[in-house]
C-alpha cells in the first residue's frame, strides 16, 4: 500500500506543485492539507513546501506558524511524526521553533535562483538514508531569505550533535566557504543548507530536492532525499515505535 | 465631477482635451450617443476606452492584414490570449504585452504589474500560467538612469514572478541608446489548459450576475491607459506617478487559484480580468463580445478608501481584480470559492439585453453608453505613413561589398574582437539578471533562462512547450520591414533548433508617435514584415499588443517589434540544446554568410555605422533551414544546435563551447572558408544559419539531409580541447586584405578560460554590479 504524505498548502505556497510531483515520482500518495484545517488526514508524514506563505510580507514564515494546520503539525512533530520543510517550509519551521537557527536575507541581498551542489553530512537519518554515496547532489535553490544563522555556541552544538544534515559544496565535493564563495548561494554560516531537530524527526533545507527528481529537469539528485523521507514514513506507518535516530 | 489633482493643469482647457480626447473624437462620441453630449463620467469612460492603449485606433487598420488562421487555433486576436490546441485535449494559451511607460515612471511597480497583468490574461482563459519570459530594453548601461531602471525592473519582474510561483524562463536584455529616455518592458506569459475548460471573456445571458472578486478598488492607476500609455512624456514627471498601478503578487496567487477553481467547477459563464480601463473596460468588452449590456451598481463595488468619485471607481486600474459572469443560482458557490481564498467578492451588476453599459449610483442612472461604442465601434484613425527622407536599404540578395573589414584592417586580432564582443553588454552572459528570477518552480523547466529558447515539459505527457522572444531593433532602425521579418525568423529559429515545431506568434509592437508620418511608416512597414514572415513560415498571429508614443525628449525608440513564439516538442527526450556535448563530435555550418554588417553587434563595437546595409533575408531559405533542423533533431542526429545571430558565427561557436558545462566548457577547432571577408564571415549576422554538432559517424547523413532541403552545408571541424580555434581559409581571408595592405591574422585562437571570464563578467561590469 502506498504511504500517504501530507503537503501543507498555505495561501501563497507555490512549490506545493513540485512536492506533489516528487512524492508521486517516489511512489507515495500526496494529500493536500489546507492551512485552515486541523486534521492531518492520517498522513504518515508531512511536507511544508516552498513559496511565500501568506505573502511573507512581515518576515518569511512568521504568520504561517499561527495557522490551524501548524498547530497540528507541531503536535504531530512532538509525537515523533516526520516533518520536512523545504525553502519557505524551512523558514516556517524555524519561526515555529521546531528547528534551530534562523534564515536571514541572502548576504548578496538579492533573490538567488541557480543550481547548487550540496553534500549530506549523515546517511543514517530518515531524510538521508537512501542517499547511496557521498558525491555532491545537484539541485536548484530559489530564495531571497536563505542565509542560515545561529550563534556560535548553537552552531557548535548542532555540529556536535549531528544535527547538520546538508552543507553547500563545490563541484568537487569540498565544503563551500561562508563568504565570497559562489558555491554558497546565500552566505549561510558554516555553509549549512539543512538541519534537523535534536529528536531527529523534523528537518528543513533551503535547496529544492523536490524539483530535482527527474533527469529531464536537469537533475534527479533530489530523489534520494524524497525517497528517504517516503521510505521512513512508510516504515513508521507499518511498524509501531519510531526509532530514535537523533543525537549520536 | 472633480478631477484628481495631478491631472489638473493650471490653464483651464475643455475637459475632453484634458482627458486626451480630441475635438474630432468628441464629435465621434456625440455620434455614438445619438447626438447628445457625454456627461463628465461618460467622457472619462470614453477617454480611457478610446485611448491608443485600449482601442488600437491607429494600428487596427494595419493589424487586419496579419494572418490569424492556422492549424489548431482555438482563440485568436480579440481574446485575452491566443490559444492553440496541442493534442490530447490540451491547449496552450500565450500572449505578450508591454508595460513600458509605467516602468519608466516607477520601474519596480511598473514591471511587477506588467507581469501580473499578462498572467491574468492567461488564467482568465482557463489556463494555469506555466512560464514567463520578459524582454527588457534599456539605454546606456553605464548611465545612472539606466542602472536605476534596470535594478527596479529586474527587481519587479522577480519580486512578482517569484512570489506568484510562475517560473521566469527566458527573455531578453538589450541595451541601445534609443531606449535611454523610454525603456521597454515586454512580458510574455504562457499557460496550459484543458481545451474543454476554455473560457471566454464574454457576458452572455441577460439576468446573469456581474461579480467582481479579488482586490478592492482604490485610487491607484487612475487613467493609466490614457495618461501613461498613450502619450509621450518627459523624464521623471512626478505628476504621472499616481497613474502607476501597485501590484500584490500574493493577491494574484490567490486570484489564480480561485479563478481556476471557478472555471474547473463550471461556475462561471464568462471571465475577464481588470487591466487597463478597469471596470469600464471589463464590463464593456464582455458585454460587447456577447451582444449584451451590463447595468453596474456603483455602490456595490468594494472600495479601498472612502470618498472616491464615480469616475475614479469606473476607470481605476487597481490590480488583481476579476469580473465573473455568473448565473444567479450559482452565486453562493462562487462566493464560497472566493471566500475560501480570502478574496473580497461582490455582485456589482446584472447582464441586460439592451446592449448598454449603464451606471447606477444610489438608484439614479448616471451614465449610459452602448457597449460597442466603447469597444468594437471605437474610433479608428487612418494615419499618414511616409518614409523618412534619409534611410538606408538592405543590399539586394547576392550583392557583395568588400568595405566591411573594419577591425581586421586596423590590424585587430579576430580573437580580441571575439573577446570584446562576448563581453559586451548585449552578448555577455545574462546570469546576473536571470539568477534573480525563480526559473524552476512548478518542476517543469527543462531549459531555462539564458538559452535561446526555454523548454517546459508537460507533466503526464512526453511533450514539451518551447518558447522564445526576439526583436531586432538595430536592423529595424534601418529597415523596419526587415527588422520585423528578422525578428520573426530568429524567434522561430530559436524554437526550431530545439526540435520543436513553432505553433504561433504573439507580438508586442513598440513604436513612436503614430501621428508622425515617419513613425507611422515604421509601424506599417513592420506590420507588413511581420505578416510576410509569418505567412512564409506558415504561422498564425494569435494576438498581441501595440505600444505607441514611445518617445521622450531624447527622441523616439528604434522600432521594436517584439516577437513571442511558442512551439511544441512531441518528445522531450529528443530535445536539442545549444551546448557542445562530446569531444570528437563533428561541427557543421548549415547556410552561408551573406554581406551586410549594418545593425550588427560588430558594427556597434567597431563604432562605425556600417555603410553596406544590413544582411538580406530570404524567407523561403529560412523556412527550409528550420524544416531541416527540426527533421534532424527528430531523427536524433544532433548533439547540439545553435543559431547564428547576434555576434555572428564566432559568438555562436563560443556560446556552444561555454554552455557545455558551468566550469570549463568544451572547445573546438574549425576551419572556415572565407567567402566574403573575415569580418562578415566571423561576425556578420546574416540570418538562416545554424551551427550543429553531431557524432562523427552521423555527419555524412546530416550533410545529406541539409542538401536534401536545398541548403548549403559545410563541415567546419571538431569539438574538443580548451581553446576555440577558427582557421581562416580561402581567397577572402588573407589575399583580399593583403591587397589593401593590412595585416590580418589567419586564425582566431582564444583559450576558453579567457572567453568565459569575458562572458561571465561582462554584464556585471557594464552595470556596475561587480562585487555584489
Amino acid at each position: 500500500m502506498t504511504v500517504r504524505i501530507g503537503v501543507v498548502v498555505f495561501p501563497g505556497s507555490n512549490r506545493d506543485i513540485d512536492a506533489v510531483n516528487a512524492l508521486q515520482v517516489a511512489g507515495a500518495e500526496p494529500v493536500i492539507l489546507w492551512h485552515e484545517q486541523a486534521s492531518l488526514e492520517g498522513a504518515a508524514a508531512v511536507i511544508l513546501p516552498g513559496g511565500f506563505a501568506y505573502g511573507d510580507y512581515l518576515r518569511a514564515g512568521v504568520i504561517a506558524r499561527f495557522s490551524p494546520v501548524m498547530r497540528s503539525v507541531a503536535a504531530f512533530a512532538a509525537d515523533g511524526g516526520l516533518v520536512l520543510g523545504i525553502c519557505n517550509g524551512f523558514q516556517v519551521l524555524t519561526e515555529a521553533h521546531l528547528l534551530p537557527g534562523a534564515l536571514l536575507r541572502n548576504r548578496g541581498l538579492r533573490f538567488v535562483s541557480r543550481q547548487v551542489a550540496l553534500v549530506a553530512e549523515r546517511h543514517d537519518t530518515p531524510f538521508t538514508r537512501a542517499i547511496g554515496d557521498s558525491r555532491p547532489l545537484r539541485m536548484p535553490v530559489a530564495h531571497g531569505e536563505g542565509c542560515f544563522y545561529a550563534d556560535a555556541a548553537t552552531l557548535d552544538d548542532l555540529e556536535r550533535d549531528g544535527q547538520v544534515l546538508f552543507r553547500y559544496a563545490r563541484a568537487d565535493g569540498s565544503i563551500a566557504g561562508e563568504t565570497d564563495d559562489p558555491a554558497n548561494p546565500n552566505g549561510s554560516m558554516r555553509a549549512i543548507a539543512g538541519v534537523m531537530n535534536a529528536a531527529g524527526n523534523v528537518a528543513g533545507l533551503m535547496p529544492h530536492p523536490e524539483t530535482a527528481v527527474e533527469a529531464v529537469l536537469g537533475s534527479a539528485d533530489g530523489l534520494p532525499i524524497i525517497r528517504s523521507f517516503v521510505e521512513s514514513a512508510a516504515q513508521r506507518a507499518a511498524g509501531p515505535a519510531p526509532v530514535a535516530v537523533g543525537a549520536r | 465631477m472633480t478631477l484628481a489633482e495631478p491631472v489638473t493643469p493650471p490653464v483651464e482647457e475643455p475637459l475632453h482635451r484634458r482627458l486626451g480626447v480630441t475635438d474630432e473624437e468628441l464629435d465621434a462620441i456625440r455620434d455614438r450617443l445619438g447626438g447628445r453630449d457625454p456627461n463628465d463620467l461618460e467622457l472619462a469612460m470614453f477617454s480611457v476606452m478610446w485611448s491608443e492603449h485600449c482601442s488600437y485606433k491607429s494600428s487596427k487598420p494595419l493589424l487586419r492584414s496579419l494572418p490569424t488562421a492556422g492549424e489548431g487555433v482555438v482563440a485568436g486576436p480579440g481574446e485575452n490570449a491566443g490559444v492553440i490546441s496541442i493534442g490530447g485535449g490540451l491547449a496552450v494559451a500565450f500572449k505578450i504585452e508591454s508595460h513600458n511607460h509605467p516602468s519608466a515612471v516607477e520601474p519596480y511597480q511598473g514591471a511587477a504589474t506588467g507581469v501580473g497583468g499578462i498572467l491574468r490574461d492567461i488564467f482568465t482563459m482557463g489556463a494555469r500560467p506555466i512560464a514567463v519570459l520578459d524582454a527588457l530594453r534599456f539605454g546606456d548601461p553605464s548611465s545612472a538612469r539606466t542602472r536605476h531602471l534596470v535594478g527596479g525592473v529586474v527587481g519587479g519582474v522577480g519580486g512578482y514572478g517569484n512570489c506568484v510561483g510562475v517560473p521566469t524562463v527566458g527573455g531578453e536584455l538589450v541595451f541601445d541608446p534609443s531606449y535611454e529616455g523610454n525603456p521597454l518592458v515586454n512580458v510574455m506569459a504562457i499557460g496550459l489548459l484543458e481545451e474543454r475548460l476554455l473560457t471566454r471573456a464574454a457576458a452572455p445571458g441577460p439576468g446573469n450576475l456581474a461579480i467582481l472578486f479579488g482586490s478592492t478598488t482604490g485610487r491607484d492607476g487612475i487613467g493609466g491607459a490614457s495618461v501613461l500609455a498613450s502619450a509621450t512624456f518627459a523624464d521623471d514627471d512626478p505628476s504621472k506617478r499616481p497613474s502607476v498601478q501597485v501590484g500584490d503578487p500574493f493577491a494574484e496567487k490567490l486570484l489564480i487559484e480561485a479563478s481556476l477553481e471557478l472555471i474547473e467547477r463550471g461556475l462561471v459563464e464568462g471571465l475577464q480580468d481588470l487591466g487597463a480601463g478597469g471596470i469600464t473596460c471589463a464590463t464593456s468588452e464582455t458585454a460587447d463580445r456577447a451582444g449584451t449590456g451590463i447595468r453596474v451598481d456603483l455602490e456595490a463595488i468594494p472600495r479601498r478608501e472612502p470618498g472616491l468619485e464615480p469616475f475614479e471607481v469606473m476607470i481605476s486600474e487597481s490590480q488583481e481584480r476579476m469580473l465573473a459572469i455568473v448565473r444567479p443560482e450559482r452565486e453562493p458557490d462562487v462566493r464560497a470559492v472566493c471566500e475560501r481564498w480570502g478574496l473580497p467578492v461582490a455582485v456589482i451588476g446584472t447582464v441586460t439585453a439592451d446592449g448598454d453599459i449603464t451606471i447606477v449610483d444610489g438608484g439614479r442612472e448616471i451614465a449610459r453608453i452602448p457597449a460597442s461604442a466603447l469597444t468594437s465601434d471605437a474610433i479608428v484613425h487612418e494615419r499618414i505613413a511616409s518614409p523618412p527622407a534619409h534611410r538606408r536599404l538592405a543590399p539586394a540578395p547576392g550583392a557583395v561589398d568588400a568595405r566591411d573589414s573594419t577591425l581586421p584592417e586596423r590590424g585587430m586580432d579576430p580573437g580580441a574582437v571575439l573577446l570584446a564582443l562576448i563581453g559586451s553588454p548585449n552578448l555577455a552572459n545574462r546570469r546576473p539578471v536571470f539568477e534573480q528570477y525563480d526559473s524552476t518552480v512548478q518542476a517543469n523547466t527543462v531549459a531555462g533562462a539564458g538559452h535561446g529558447a526555454a523548454v517546459i515539459r508537460i507533466k503526464g505527457t512526453t511533450k514539451a512547450l518551447v518558447a522564445a522572444t526576439d526583436a531586432n531593433q538595430a536592423v529595424g532602425a534601418i529597415d523596419p520591414w526587415l527588422g520585423a521579418a528578422l525578428s520573426v525568423a530568429e524567434a522561430t529559429r530559436n524554437v526550431s533548433i530545439t526540435g520543436a515545431r513553432p505553433l504561433g506568434v504573439t507580438n508586442c509592437l513598440n513604436f513612436g508617435d503614430p501621428t508622425r508620418p515617419a513613425a507611422f511608416w515604421q509601424l506599417s512597414e513592420a506590420v507588413r514584415g511581420l505578416g510576410d514572415a509569418c505567412r512564409a513560415l506558415g504561422l498564425p498571429v494569435t494576438g498581441g499588443n501595440v505600444s505607441l508614443y514611445n518617445e521622450s525628449p531624447s527622441g523616439a525608440i528604434a522600432p521594436t517589434p517584439e516577437i513571442g513564439v511558442v512551439g511544441l516538442l512531441e518528445d522531450v527526450g529528443l530535445v536539442v540544446g545549444p551546448a557542445f556535448e562530446a569531444e570528437g563530435d563533428t561541427i557543421l555550418l548549415v547556410g552561408h554568410a551573406t554581406p551586410g554588417l549594418a545593425g550588427s553587434e560588430y558594427a556597434t563595437l567597431a563604432g562605425t555605422a556600417a555603410e553596406d546595409g544590413p544582411p538580406a533575408l530570404d524567407l523561403a531559405l529560412e523556412a527550409a533551414t528550420q524544416a531541416f533542423v527540426r527533421e534532424a533533431a527528430g531523427r536524433g542526429l544532433l548533439a547540439s544546435a545553435q543559431d547564428v545571430s547576434a555576434g555572428g558565427l564566432a559568438v555562436a561557436l563560443a556560446e556552444s563551447a561555454l554552455w557545455a558545462d558551468d566550469e570549463h566548457g568544451i572547445g573546438a577547432r574549425v576551419r572556415l572558408g572565407v567567402a566574403n571577408s573575415p569580418a562578415v564571415d566571423l561576425f556578420g549576422e546574416s540570418p538562416s544559419r545554424i551551427v550543429v554538432s553531431t557524432r562523427a559517424r552521423y555527419a555524412p547523413a546530416l550533410a545529406l539531409l541539409a542538401r536534401h532541403h536545398g541548403l548549403p552545408v559545410e563541415e567546419l571541424g571538431t569539438v574538443g580541447g580548451d581553446r576555440l580555434v577558427v582557421e581562416l581559409a580561402g581567397a577572402g581571408a588573407t589575399g583580399a586584405a593583403e591587397e589593401r595592405g593590412s595585416r590580418v591574422a589567419d586564425a582566431l585562437d582564444v583559450p576558453l578560460s579567457e572567453l568565459r571570464h569575458a562572458w561571465e563578467t561582462g554584464l556585471s561590469r557594464a552595470l556596475g554590479w561587480e562585487g555584489r
